[in-house]
Parts: structure tokens; C-alpha cells; sequence
């Protein structure tokens, strides 16, 4: 079991989103993040990668297991895709992105300046990187936004391979990305704060 | 229990709301007793004349001015150790006293210099350093006016505080250093052994009573304002959802 | 960590004004000083240590939010607070970034923009001295100052105002390095303390910048 997440509150900006959040997920599976904008879908994610702190509940996760990617894809545009690639090879200790580059088609875009891609590529530039950070639990935000059809089935059908490999992913999008019972879905409104719900900062003054 | 029960903001506006009048009161006693007696009871200095009488508001305010920095940086340490609003808010509330006082002291300061040196400044050590914490006050009022979440800006403002103290006490010191050499003997003699005979002291005394009380009291209501600010905020938060 | 520092300076290299934006503001202030103090040399020789070292803080100073603005604003920075590198490393890489980028070219252009000045023979070595001791603190002391306001929207003069405090006994002790060494005077007292300051913010302002930018990236 890759991942398993109780009773975990979720709050953002001082206001409580999500409590009572616990789900698992396993090698091979993906879980896909429902709910509408500002159900805290990114906060959540936000707080399994480590950047935000949970009032309550536990995250049970390898660290070094997971790897995060935003919203934003954090590609630097003057830089090509092999010194994309290549940096994060190096921050993340793997030596290898030629497989990446192979499963991805970033063969012919390889000396390609980051910010002469198109938004499809920038995806699957993105993807290429989690693959070469060389672990296996990928956290996703809105994979697959400004994406054509065509190019959200091909990320589908990446992602669909990583779990194959026994990868497992976590992912908030809106679309159905077809990935059958490989993916669980689930729905964030669930988990709801009551509202009005204060946190624990607002709580002290009352 | 103890002196922490006080941490919960509800508490502590009830006991602060108790303590602000009778304070207020001693303090301006205090105040009105030492300055008049300081400026109208005292003899003039047979070196500086009347102008020395500034130092009745110039020391105290000098004084409250360090120290209010320093129970900032206390206030500052418990809210990074021990989570409790009310000593961010009080630290706050205490750094908007502490520029004026520090204002009033740059200001008196050069009252004080102007008839020694002929000019409304001088770059002594103590004036100086008193610029440079100006500076830091002003840096850290604007900090927290600067960010919106009222926990991140007490965090920042409270890393800042730390850093600050540190660099504020090497600054010190590198300005006694920057000045040595350049005329020491118009340097401002604010030590108080040297030219204070009992006759200035007592009301010396009352006058920093006075002013340290105002620093209580005035930091007191700001935190009482504070804290009320963040209930409201809280209360509208509870109501809207 | 290398690696960062590596892609930081490729990044720095190819932004293409950045990195000459910070010489071309020095010799802008160095410029303008005459005009503001009249052309006389013997006055401003006798100031030239003093201008070097404000214009080539004000320089330093004008560069200090590139450091994390750009990876904050593309999403880099959560991507590198949320990989092996430790955000210790992280802040202490960028310091060394901005070093390279900024101090040190301001140090090697000092005695040219001397020569403007009226630096004394002697001068040279000083100010190169002490400029070179003293850069480094002024990156370490500013990557705090940008960690702190990375959040703030326009936070530019901001965080002028919370690192011009925090800068002054490093402009104190390298002024008069530069100054008392080119009268020929003892140096050892500012050398030592400007140093110290090097060495103690390097070793010690990197754990608050760290902590300081994790509360920012919440």
C-alpha cells in the first residue's frame, strides 16, 4: 500500500475545507480527486506532498516515494528539454532520462527551448519529469488542463503504463480520463467542513 | 493556573479591560508629576541651560523605545514557541508604540543637540543607532500591514523580529565604531551618572515611570484592538460560512 | 545541490539583463555622484570608498527579488520545496547564485568605476578587499529578505525596506575597511568584523531563510 491517509483536515487560508479525509491507495491503482473549484482538491494535494501542515489525522507515506507536481509545471522556459529533464534527473539522484524522452515522444523536442512548447507537450514534458525522478507515486493538479482531446487520451494512456509498471498516482481533474477500474474516483464534497467551519486560529478568539 | 490562562484572548480582555483605567491613571499622574516638576521645579544646568530639561522626555521615551523592541522580541519568541495570538497581536500592537517613542526620542534628541552643536543633527552614536531602529520598526509594521493571513504574517513578522534584534545590537556597535574618533566630546551624554545630580533624578524617575506606564497601557488597548479586530473577523466567519 | 546552482546561473545567464542590469545600475550611481557633489577630485576621492561600496549595495539590492520570484511565480519553487534538496541547501545555493551573479561582478568592476572617482593607488586593493568580504554577506542577508516577502505582490520595496537595516553594519565595517585602508590606517578591527559577519550569516541566516520560505510556500 502506497499511500494511506485518516481522518486528515484540510484547510487553507485560514479556513477549514476538507476533515475527515481518509482514503489509501495502492501499487497499480490511481485515485482520481473530485470536486467543485475550491473544494480543496490542490490544498489537499498541497498537504500530502509536504508543503502544508494538517491540523489533525495522519498521512502514512514512504517520502521518498512520492513526488509532487502542481498546478503550475514549473518548466523553465529557457532552458531546453534535456536541461529540464536533466536538472531534475540530478536533484532527484537518477542518471537517466532517455527512457523518459523515449515513452513520452520528446525525442524530436529534445533541444527544444521550454517555452517554444505547445501546451501538449509541456504535459508530457511534465510527466517525463516525475517518470525521471524515478518514483513510483506520482501526485498530480490538474494534469490535464488546455489539453486537446487527443493529447488527454495520450496522457491517458501514460498514465494507464505507469501503473502498469506498478506506479500509482493521485490526481484532481474534472475529466474523465477513461481509465476504468484501475482508477478509483473520489469525491471530495464528502468531505465537507460543516460549515460555517472556523479553524483553529479563528477558534482561539471566540 | 498560571500567568498562561492569560494567553486565551477572551481572558485576557477581561483582565486588561480591568487594569487599562487604573493604569492610565497612574501613568498620566506619573507623567504630569515628573515633567512639571522636571521643566518648571528644577534648576537649569549651569553648562546647557534649560535645553537639558529635555531629558525628561527624551530619556524615557529612549528608554521605552529599546525596551519596547525587546519585549517585542519575547512576545515575538513565545507566539513561535507557544502559538499564543495574543502575544503576536501584543508584539503588533507594541511595535506601533515603539516608533513614536522612537520618533519622539530622534526628535528631543536633536532638540537637545541643537544649542551643543549648532546643527538639528548630528550623526552621534545614540542618535544614530535610535535612526537605525527606527528603521526597524518601520520594517516590521510594514511587514505585518503587508500580508493578509494574520498566522503567516506573525510568523514572518516574528522571524523578522528575531533576525532584526540581532542585527539592530551588531549595529550598535558597528556605529560606535563608525563614529570613533569624530568629536567625542559633543557626543550626546545620556549617561545619566555623569550629569544627573539627585536634583533631576526623582523627577527623572516619575518621568520614566510615567512613560513606561504609557507603553503598558497603550500597548494593552492596541492588543485589546487587536484581539477584538480577530474576534469580530471570527464571529462573521461563524455566521457566513 | 549543484545541480541548482548550475541551472540558476544558466538561467541567470540566459535571461539576458539581468545579470547586467545590477553593473549598469553601480555605474549609474557612481555617475551620477559627481553631478550631485560637484566634479572636484580631491573631494571625491576622499568619498570614493564610501560611493563604491553604497552603489554597489543599492546594486545588490535591486537584484534581490529575482531570487525566488521566478520559481515562485512558475511553480518551481514547490517543486524543488518538495524534492530531496533540503530548503536549507536551497536558500544557502541561491545566496551563492546571486553572489556570483551580482557581488562578484561588482567587485571585479570596482576599481574601473574608482577610476571615476579619484580612487587612490592604494585604494584599489581595498576596496576590492573589502567588497570581496563583504558581497557574499549582503546575498546570504538579502536571500532572507526576498525569502520573507516572496508571497507579496509587488513586494520590491518592501523588501528594500527590511534588508536596508539588516545591511548596515556590513556597509559599516567595508566602508571603513576600504576608507581607513586607502588612509593608511589599521584595518584590523573592520576586516575582522566584516568577516565575522560573512562567515556567521553564511553558517547561521540560512535555517531562518529556510523556515521563513516554508511559511511562505503554505
Amino acid at each position: 500500500m502506497t499511500l494511506r491517509v485518516s481522518n486528515l483536515t484540510v484547510s487553507r487560508g485560514g479556513r477549514t475545507l476538507l476533515e475527515g479525509v481518509s482514503f489509501d491507495v495502492d501499487a497499480g491503482q490511481a485515485l482520481i480527486l473530485r470536486g467543485p473549484n475550491g473544494s480543496g482538491k490542490t490544498t489537499l494535494l498541497r498537504t500530502l506532498a509536504g508543503l502544508q501542515r494538517s491540523e489533525t489525522g495522519s498521512i502514512d507515506l514512504a517520502e521518498d516515494d512520492a513526488v509532487y507536481a502542481g498546478h503550475a509545471d514549473g518548466i523553465k522556459s529557457t532552458l531546453s528539454v534535456r536541461e529540464n529533464l536533466m536538472f531534475w534527473a540530478r536533484v532527484f539522484g537518477t542518471k537517466d532520462i532517455t527512457r523518459a524522452i523515449e515513452i513520452f515522444n520528446l525525442g524530436d523536442l529534445i533541444d527544444r527551448a521550454g517555452g517554444a512548447l505547445s501546451a501538449g507537450q509541456k504535459r508530457r514534458l511534465g510527466l517525463a519529469r516525475l517518470m525521471v525522478t524515478g518514483r513510483k507515486f506520482w501526485m498530480l493538479d490538474e494534469p490535464t488542463v488546455s489539453l486537446d482531446q487527443a493529447s488527454v487520451a495520450q496522457f491517458a494512456s501514460m498514465i494507464r503504463a505507469h501503473l502498469a509498471e506498478g506506479g500509482s498516482a493521485i490526481m484532481a481533474t474534472h475529466i474523465d480520463l477513461g481509465l476504468g477500474s484501475d482508477a478509483q474516483v473520489l469525491d471530495l464534497s464528502t468531505f465537507r467542513a460543516q460549515t460555517p467551519k472556523l479553524n483553529a486560529s479563528e477558534e482561539a478568539f471566540l | 493556573m498560571s500567568v498562561w490562562q492569560y494567553a486565551n484572548p477572551v481572558k485576557f480582555l477581561h483582565l486588561s479591560g480591568k487594569i487599562v483605567p487604573t493604569l492610565a491613571v497612574i501613568s498620566t499622574v506619573c507623567l504630569v508629576a515628573g515633567l512639571f516638576w522636571g521643566f518648571f521645579l528644577t534648576p537649569d544646568d549651569y553648562k546647557q541651560g534649560s535645553t537639558v530639561k529635555i531629558i525628561y522626555i527624551h530619556v524615557p521615551s529612549a528608554l521605552v523605545a529599546i525596551n519596547a523592541w525587546f519585549m517585542m522580541l519575547v512576545a515575538s519568541l513565545i507566539w513561535l514557541i507557544r502559538r499564543h495570538h495574543v502575544s503576536a497581536l501584543a508584539s503588533k500592537a507594541a511595535a506601533h508604540v515603539g516608533v513614536v517613542m522612537t520618533m519622539i526620542a530622534l526628535v528631543t534628541g536633536a532638540f537637545w543637540g541643537q544649542p551643543m552643536w549648532g546643527t538639528w543633527w548630528a550623526w552621534d552614536p545614540r542618535l544614530t543607532s535610535f535612526l537605525i531602529l527606527f528603521l526597524f520598526y518601520l520594517g516590521y509594521i510594514a511587514l505585518w500591514a503587508a500580508l493578509d493571513n494574520p498566522d503567516t504574517a506573525a510568523d514572518l513578522t516574528s522571524v523578522l523580529c528575531i533576525v532584526g534584534t540581532v542585527f539592530a545590537v551588531l549595529s550598535r556597535y558597528a556605529v560606535n565604531f563608525w563614529n570613533q574618533g569624530l568629536h567625542q566630546g559633543a557626543t550626546l551624554s545620556l549617561d545619566k551618572e555623569e550629569n544627573i545630580s539627585d536634583v533631576f533624578y526623582f523627577p527623572l524617575l516619575l518621568a520614566i515611570a510615567g512613560f513606561v506606564l504609557l507603553f503598558i497601557v497603550l500597548t494593552l488597548v492596541g492588543t485589546r484592538a487587536e484581539i477584538r479586530q480577530r474576534r469580530a473577523a471570527a464571529l462573521l466567519a461563524r455566521t457566513k460560512g | 545541490m549543484i545541480a541548482l546552482l548550475l541551472r540558476d546561473l544558466r538561467l541567470a545567464f540566459r535571461a539576458g539583463g539581468g545579470f547586467g542590469l545590477s553593473l549598469a545600475f553601480f555605474l549609474i550611481v557612481v555617475v551620477l555622484v559627481p553631478f550631485g557633489v560637484g566634479p572636484e577630485m580631491a573631494l571625491l576621492s576622499r568619498i570614493a570608498p564610501g560611493i563604491l561600496w553604497v552603489g554597489a549595495l543599492l546594486a545588490c539590492l535591486l537584484s534581490l527579488d529575482r531570487i525566488f520570484a521566478l520559481d515562485f511565480e512558475d511553480g518551481s519553487l514547490d517543486l524543488l520545496a518538495t524534492s530531496p534538496l533540503p530548503t536549507e541547501g536551497i536558500v544557502t545555493v541561491k545566496a551563492i547564485a546571486h553572489w556570483i551573479t551580482t557581488g562578484l561582478p561588482l567587485v571585479m568592476i570596482a576599481p574601473v568605476l574608482g577610476v571615476l572617482l579619484g580612487l587612490p593607488q592604494q585604494g584599489y586593493y581595498w576596496i576590492i578587499l573589502s567588497l570581496a568580504l563583504g558581497t557574499p554577506a549582503l546575498s546570504v542577508i538579502g536571500t532572507f529578505g526576498a525569502a520573507l516577502t516572496v508571497g507579496i505582490k509587488r513586494g520590491g520595496l518592501l523588501l528594500s525596506l527590511l534588508v536596508l537595516p539588516l545591511y548596515v553594519p556590513t556597509l559599516i565595517y567595508g566602508a571603513e575597511l576600504a576608507r581607513r585602508g586607502t588612509l593608511g590606517m589599521d584595518t584590523t578591527t573592520p576586516m575582522l568584523m566584516l568577516a565575522g559577519i560573512t562567515c556567521a550569516v553564511t553558517a547561521l541566516l540560512p535555517f531562518a531563510s529556510a523556515a521563513v520560505l516554508r511559511i511562505n510556500l503554505r
